[in-house]
Parts: C-alpha cells; structure tokens; sequence
C-alpha cells in the first residue's frame, strides 16, 4: 500500500492548485448542506434552543408518530400531492403544444416575438405574481369579477374559497412558465431531419400528418426526460407563491409541507416536529424520483443516469 | 388543399397571438390603472390605455420611504450576492472540469448528491443562525451562494474550451491558478454573463430567504416590501390622505409599486433575453 499511498500525495501536490481554486466550493457544500443534513439528527431529539443540537435528549422516533396520527397529516400529504400531480396534468403538456404550435409558424420575425413575450413571465418574481392574482381576482375593483359582472354573473370571492385555491395555483404556474418550457422543446425540434418533411411532402402527407408522424416522435426522447424529472419532483411544490397564495380560510386546500414546516417549525417553534415532517416527506420524494426512474428504465431506453 | 393549409395558419397565429396577449396583458393594465384618473378607474373606463393621465401614485410610491429603502437593498443584495456567487461557482467549476484532478469524482458526487437531497428549511436555518448570519446582510448572500445547477452549466461551458490554450499557458510557466484568471476567465464572458445573469434574477426576486433570516426593516429587500404592502394590505402614505374611493386609490397605488419594483427586468430583459436561453440550452443538454 506505501506505493498508493505516495501516488496519492504526488497526486494531491500535481493538483494543489486545483484543489485550492476548489476549496471554497467545497466549503460550502459541507457547510451549508451537508452540516444541515447531519442536523435532521433533531427529528429524533427534543431540541432544545438552550442545549443545543447535540446535548438535546433523545425521543426516538416521537415526532415522526405525531405527525402521522395527528389531524394534520392526510390534508397536508394530499393537498401537497394534489398540487404536484394537477401541475403535472395541466403544466407539462402546456410547454409541449406551445412549441409544437410555434414551430408550425413560418414568419421568423412572428415567431421571436410570441417566444420574447412567453418567456418573460418566468422572470417576474412569485411575490408579484402573486400580487396580480390576487389584485385582478379581487371580488370588488378586480378585473376579473369585473368581466364576470358585467357578464351578468355573481361575483366569486376567489382567494378565500378554498376550492379556487388549486385552480389558481396551477393557472399561474402555466403563465409563469409555459414559454420558458418550450426551450428545450424548440432546440429538440431543430435537430429534426429536413429531408423529413421533404419526403412526407412528396408524398402527399398533409401538414397535420406531418406534425403527427415526424414532428412528434423528433422530440419523444425530449419529452420522456421531462416528465421523468417532473414526475420525480412532485411533492416539491415551491413554497413561495404557495405560502404567499395562500390564507388560514383557504388551509384545507391550500397548506402543503413546505408551509406546514415553515408554520410549526418558525412560527411555533417545534423545531424538532417541523425537521420529521420535512424528513418524512424528504425521503418519499427521493423515493418517487428512483421509482420514477426505474420504471422509465424498464419501459424505454429514456433514464436521468 | 391550399385553401386548408391557410386555415391551419390562421389558427396557429391567432392562438399564438392569444398566448403573447395573455402574458402581455395584465402589466398593459396594470400601467394603464396607474397613470390614471381615479374617476376613470371607478367608473370602469380603463382597460387599456390611461385616462386622465398623471403621475401622482408613483409620487406617492417614491415618497413612500420603504420602496426605495427595498430597492438600496435588493440593490445591495444584488451586486454582493452575484459577484460572491460567480467568484465561487466559477472557481469550483474550473477545477471540477478537470476530469484527471484528485478527488475530482468524490465531490462532483458530493455536489449531485445534494440535488436529491438536503437537510430541509429547519437544519438550514439552525445552521444559519448557529454562524450568526440571521439578521445580516451576509443571510441574503452565503446559504444560497452556489447554485448546483449553475456549477455544472459552468463546468461543461469549461470543459469544452479547446485544452491547447492551457497547454500554451503551461509552457509559459503559468499555474493553473494563473492559467483560469489570465486565459480561461477572459474567454469566459458568455457564460459569465448568463450565470451572473441567474444569479441576478434569482437574488432579486428571492423572498423565502428574508422571510427565513431577516427580522429588522432596515435590511428588508424589495420583496418583503412589496408583499406587505401589495398582499398584507399595509397602508402606504397616499392612500391615508385619499378620501372616499379607498380601495380604487389602493389598487392604483399596488400597480405602480408592483410595476415599480418590477421595472428593471421588464426594462432589460428584451436585450438579455438571448443570454438567459443559451444557459437553459447549455444545462438541457447536459441534464
């Protein structure tokens, strides 16, 4: 073993500068997530602000029981699965047609600027997009409610029925980012063959059939990774427009895990309750995205590793 | 058969120009609500274009002290966290690109790990706290300081610069320290500006990190800010001295804060537009 060990250290002197360069990168990985990781220990303990994270007593697996049969539990994991499936229902395709429907654009100039506009949304932060939402679903002076009046409807007071809560949801976040989606859609569909077309032309096929046949099946492989990757990230809901959205009359529907965490661990303090959720959830998550995974493997070819 | 081929077309333009007018739209109104009369707005006369037009809501935002005291600090925030977090990614990224480097693997696999997993909000905040950040300006810049996905944008963008340029800095008796800042770095401008560009953005619209970590005004970012005034219904000077039309004058004043605060990215987003689709290409090819 000296021998290794001696091309270990030439190695380690070969690179020192590297590693150097390196360093600060490494650094903060370790510190601001891997320590945290290592922080999860207080799910197990009864944190304690004045002993500490480490001298905190041990409880075992207590607050993972009182998650799971307390009240709060199936609301929480539903709305929060509701949410991730609905978006990926409604949100995935939305980037698809989009892209399907402007590559069938033949003005150059057209298509720039529907694609410049559709973008533009995913750069508008969510407490802004928030703020539109809720201004223009306002039951008074909102827009909205003002199209509905005027169309000789009842008003709908939409942020505090809990039954809207999803609806919204999801409506903005195909706004924010249906353009930006059809960019990995839109470089897919450049690498399709010209000669192509050309011979489906030639052979009478209509542009429908066209776009069916050819189009279609050019960017299957691009579309197969992007729903693997969302089908994995369906429990993580963003917590921002969620938290921001959201109202303590609209909970039923609208409190998923992020906000639950955010609730019981800052608002109330329970730490060591907030951490088991927030871990219990962390692992199902982990779980979906190697399931998710997996049976892509079986099925295709398509995988993420 | 041609007759069919132009009713496909038509379609296609009319559906696409709904999309464009669906985003477009809700700042059209909002501008037009915000430079009007509020006589106009009551009586439901605008929609599109200002009626009465005068500036007196952005007189009022910009008496307003918060929204300018949010924007020196997203401004402050801004410049800090970009130029910290370019200077790390971009420093990790050189060294992580090197595939013959030691330890190379193990920490490329550190790195992927953490996109998968992660401690979660409570751990992240008791370790932020624990370092004494809460509550200064550094909780707006360090927990969030690298982006995995921005790292391994850079680390491909450095991979494929052709190694005989490094070759010729060796022979100049340059170190690879040397080799990054002299030769590597100024070839580097493109993905330096997309990169710097995220960052950018993403500091400026963040609003979990100073929910999490801020507790003063002073250090408040745009943001918050906005939310409090926009969402959580506080009132802002303007509207104490309006008399009658309350919510009108209110709304009128949450479109031109929210407008305010929005305007740069509207303002310069159609020129860095082609920056920020190269980098979703660059990372969609690797992912």
């Amino acid at each position: 073993m000296p021998s290794s060990r001696n091309t270990l250290a030439r190695r380690i002197a070969r690179d020192k500068y590297l590693l150097l360069l390196v360093l600060p990168c490494v650094l903060y990985y370790i510190v601001f997530k891997y320590v945290p990781i290592f922080g999860i220990v207080i799910a197990f303990k009864n944190y304690s602000l004045f002993k500490g994270v480490w001298a905190s007593d041990w409880v075992g697996l207590r607050y993972f029981k009182m998650f799971i049969e307390g009240p709060d539990f199936w609301p929480i994991i539903r709305n929060t699965f509701l949410l991730g499936l609905y978006r990926l229902v409604f949100g995935f395709p939305a980037p698809i047609i989009l892209a399907l429907l402007l590559n069938e654009v033949r003005q150059a100039f057209f298509k720039r600027f529907v694609q410049t506009v559709s973008y533009l949304p995913h750069f508008i932060s969510n407490v802004v997009v928030a703020g539109i939402a809720v201004m223009f679903l306002s039951p008074t002076t909102g827009l909205v409610n003002q199209i509905i009046g005027a169309l000789g409807f009842d008003r709908i007071t939409f942020m505090v029925e809990p039954s809207w809560f999803r609806t919204i949801y999801i409506s903005t976040d195909i706004w924010q980012h249906i353009g930006w989606g059809t960019i990995i859609y839109l470089a897919a569909l450049t690498a399709i063959d010209p000669v192509l077309y050309e011979a489906a032309r030639i052979d009478g096929a209509s542009r429908w059939r066209q776009l069916i046949h050819i189009t279609l099946p050019g960017i299957v492989p691009a579309i197969m990774i992007i729903l693997l990757l969302d089908i994995g990230k369906i429990l993580e809901v963003g917590f921002e427009k969620v938290y921001l959205l959201a109202t303590p009359v609209t909970y039923s529907t609208a409190d998923i895990i992020s906000t639950y965490v955010y609730r019981v661990g800052l608002s109330h303090g329970n730490y060591s309750l907030a951490t088991a959720v927030d871990l219990f959830t962390g692992i199902i998550s982990f779980l979906f995205v190697i399931t998710a995974n997996t049976i892509s493997k079986k099925l295709s070819e398509h995988s993420i590793w | 058969m041609k007759q069919r081929l132009q009713a496909f077309d038509i379609i296609n333009i009319v559906v696409l120009l709904i999309v464009s007018v669906a985003c477009l739209y809700p700042f059209v109104y909002m501008l037009a609500v915000s430079l009007s009369d509020k006589i106009a707005i009551a009586k439901g006369e605008v929609w599109l274009w200002p009626v009465n037009f005068n500036l007196d809501n952005y007189r009022y935002v910009f008496e307003d002290g918060r929204v300018m005291k949010g924007y020196r600090n997203t401004i402050l925030y801004v410049v800090l966290g970009t130029s910290t977090s370019l200077i790390l990614t971009a420093l990790g990224a050189y060294a992580l690109s090197k595939k013959t480097m030691v330890f190379q693997k193990q920490i490329m696999l550190m790195i992927v790990f953490t996109m998968f997993f992660g401690g979660g909000m409570i751990p992240t905040f008791l370790v932020v706290k624990s370092l004494g950040l809460v509550n200064t300006i550094w909780a707006m810049v360090l927990p969030g300081a690298i982006g995995t996905w921005n790292l391994l944008i850079m680390r491909t963008f450095f991979s494929g610069l052709p190694s005989e340029l490094e070759e010729s800095g060796k022979i100049d008796g340059l170190s690879e320290i040397g080799i990054f800042f002299r030769i590597v770095l100024p070839l580097s401008k493109p993905v330096l500006a997309t990169i710097g560009l995220y960052y950018a953005v993403g500091i400026w619209n963040n609003f979990m990190g100073p929910l999490l970590y801020l507790r003063s005004q002073s250090l408040f970012p745009l943001q918050v800010f906005l939310r409090n005034i926009v969402l959580s219904g506080e009132l802002m000077n303007g509207e104490a001295s309006a008399s009658s039309d309350l919510q009108i004058v209110g709304d009128a004043l949450k479109f031109a804060t929210i407008l305010v605060s929005t305007l740069p990215i509207l303002c310069v987003y159609p020129f860095i537009q082609k920056y920020f689709v190269k980098g979703a290409l660059i990372g969609s090819v690797k992912g």
